[in-house]
């Protein structure tokens, strides 16, 4: 297991907005890593920083064991280990999903096969379909395609999803965990929290240009110990208690309703209340 | 697999921008055959002579020639960026390993196909229909070789450089277009050049377009008709310096502002 991205005391200012202050981050080989945050609290910033497309003010970066600020023939033997699929595209519509991805591959040293990737998107039956003929998921797909075809070692993914139906969502999330056990690293940017907790091994969420708090989906902001939330139906009534002990408080009312209990529901928090929440606790 | 090069990722760049110009039809059926539509109105409608030996049909092809360098080069490149900048294409292409120079190695290729191609119905129009000659003799020739080469490179390069000025592609013809349209009318193109008022020459003569129509005459009319241009002769030398300077202009400006992303 080694750093594929670490990141320490990043700052970037756009005059006196300072978009990232003292950001520290390492993400491991091999690992799905979700940055949460809200709309401008540092996330594209720092994720096109990591992309090299822009650069920073002061701090430490290294991605793949490069600086990617470097530029010149190194910065391409760089750009040949990376992937990336950038938010909502439009072009290439006069290509067909092949010419598209077959073009691409040329960029690159080792590029997988056009035909293979094609498959792996499920574009299969598209693959002599225009690009401007694509559905929003469809074109959404391609670009994930032409983001993976040179076989990164590091993908970065920014809301990949957006526009999906379920079905379709759930196809994609299936591939990009079979793109991280072939060993790639996926760094992926999502306003979706529930995304984020199917897919990531790690999430991180970041606010006002700092990372508030690195965990597991599960672990996240306490919420393996947050209180749950068990209700019940009692006679005409609908009764909730918060509770740290659920199972005790499940027992109790088994036995008080003689075995079953009408309208049981024990909930924990989910991921989206705690990001709430941390978010709403940084704001005041 | 053999690593690829600058220029193998460029050649296989203007074979994807050939690909994609044929398929957008409307534009290339707009781009090739509006100057022939001009052709054949300008032709129709002036048919009397301008000078012994020269109709207007031979001027005017002259000046179309040249336009086509500004079109297929600076209009086309200038008014296309700015679209690819805001559809993301030049985001994506950066965050890939292909050298920058391949791409524009790829808009070079698109220019000078589409430039030939545009040439070569201006003269197979003319000649077949309008009576155009054909230049004389190997010099001239080699001279309309040099002029299609400088103009065209002087042309693309400014192209690339003029497309950080539109502020989005859909607004980038309605910018484009009309300092084409306008530079046609003043540099005579149009016109008979020398029947321009002077200050009308006098803006002309900073831009190269003029320069491209004065080194088209000096290829497509007899040197009799020389003695009628502004100088009383082709000015051959200072057309080329002219146009190369502008060209040295275009490159220190594109270096300096292009931009792979919209801000």
């Amino acid at each position: 297991m080694s750093t594929v991205i670490s990141v320490s005391g990043l700052q970037k200012s756009y005059g006196a907005n300072h978009a990232v202050s003292g950001l520290d981050l390492a993400i491991e080989q091999g690992e799905i890593f979700a940055l949460l945050g809200p709309n401008g609290a540092g996330k594209t910033t720092t994720v096109e920083i990591l992309e090299g497309f822009r650069d920073r003010d002061s701090g430490e970066v290294q991605v793949l064991g490069f600086d990617p600020a470097t530029k010149g023939r190194a910065g391409q033997a760089w750009r040949d280990r990376i992937g990336i699929v950038l938010q909502s595209t439009n072009d290439a519509g006069d290509l067909t999903v092949l010419e598209s991805v077959s073009h691409f591959a040329k960029y690159y040293e080792n590029p997988k096969d056009p035909r293979e990737v094609i498959e792996l998107v499920g574009l299969s039956e598209k693959a002599d379909a225009l690009g401007r003929t694509l559905s929003g998921g469809q074109r959404r797909r391609l670009d994930v395609a032409l983001g993976i075809i040179g076989n990164p070692e590091l993908i970065f993914l920014d809301e990949p999803t957006t526009g999906f139906d379920p079905e379709a969502r759930r196809a994609f999330w299936q591939l990009i965990r079979k793109l991280r056990d072939e060993g790639a690293t996926i760094l992926l940017t999502t306003h979706y929290l529930d995304e984020a907790e199917a897919l990531a091994d790690r999430v991180a969420v970041i606010n006002r240009g700092k990372i508030i708090e690195v965990s597991t989906p599960a672990l996240l902001g306490g919420r393996a110990t947050s209180l749950a939330t068990v209700s019940w139906r009692d006679g005409a009534e609908l009764r909730s208690e918060k509770s740290a002990n659920p199972t005790q408080l499940v027992t109790q009312l088994s036995a008080q309703f003689g075995g079953e209990v009408p309208e049981l529901n024990v909930k924990r928090a989910s991921l989206e209340d705690i990001y709430l929440e941390m978010i709403g606790a940084t704001h005041e | 697999m053999s690593k690829p090069t600058a220029l193998s990722i460029g050649i296989q760049r203007g074979r994807l921008e050939i690909k994609q110009f044929m398929r957008q039809r409307e534009s290339v059926v707009f781009t090739m055959l509006f100057p022939l539509i001009l052709l054949a109105i300008f032709g129709s409608v002036f048919s009397n002579s301008i000078a012994k030996g020269v109709t207007f049909s031979q001027y005017f092809v002259a000046g179309m020639i040249a336009s086509g360098l500004v079109n297929t080069g600076f209009q086309q490149l200038a008014i296309m960026i700015p679209v690819e900048r805001d559809f993301g294409t030049l985001k994506r292409l950066r965050g890939t390993p292909m050298p920058a120079s391949s791409y524009f190695i790829g808009k070079a290729i698109l220019v000078t196909v589409s430039m030939l191609i545009q040439v070569l119905l201006l003269l197979a129009a003319g000649v077949a229909f309008f009576g155009v000659n054909l230049p004389k003799g190997a010099d001239k020739w080699l001279l309309l070789a040099a002029l299609l080469i400088l103009g065209s490179a002087c042309s693309t390069i400014l192209g690339i450089a003029f497309s950080n000025v539109p502020k989005s592609g859909r607004g980038a013809s309605a910018v484009v277009s009309p300092v084409v349209i306008i530079l046609q009318f003043f540099s005579g193109v149009f016109f008979i050049f020398t029947d321009l008022p002077q200050w009308m020459q006098q803006v002309a003569a900073i831009f190269p377009l003029k320069w491209m129509t004065q080194g088209a005459r000096s290829i497509f009319l007899p040197d009799s008709f020389a003695t009628r241009e502004v100088a009383g002769n082709w000015e051959t030398g200072r057309t080329f310096a002219i146009i190369g300077a502008w060209l040295v202009v275009g490159l220190i400006w594109a270096v300096r502002s292009f931009k792979w992303e919209r801000d």
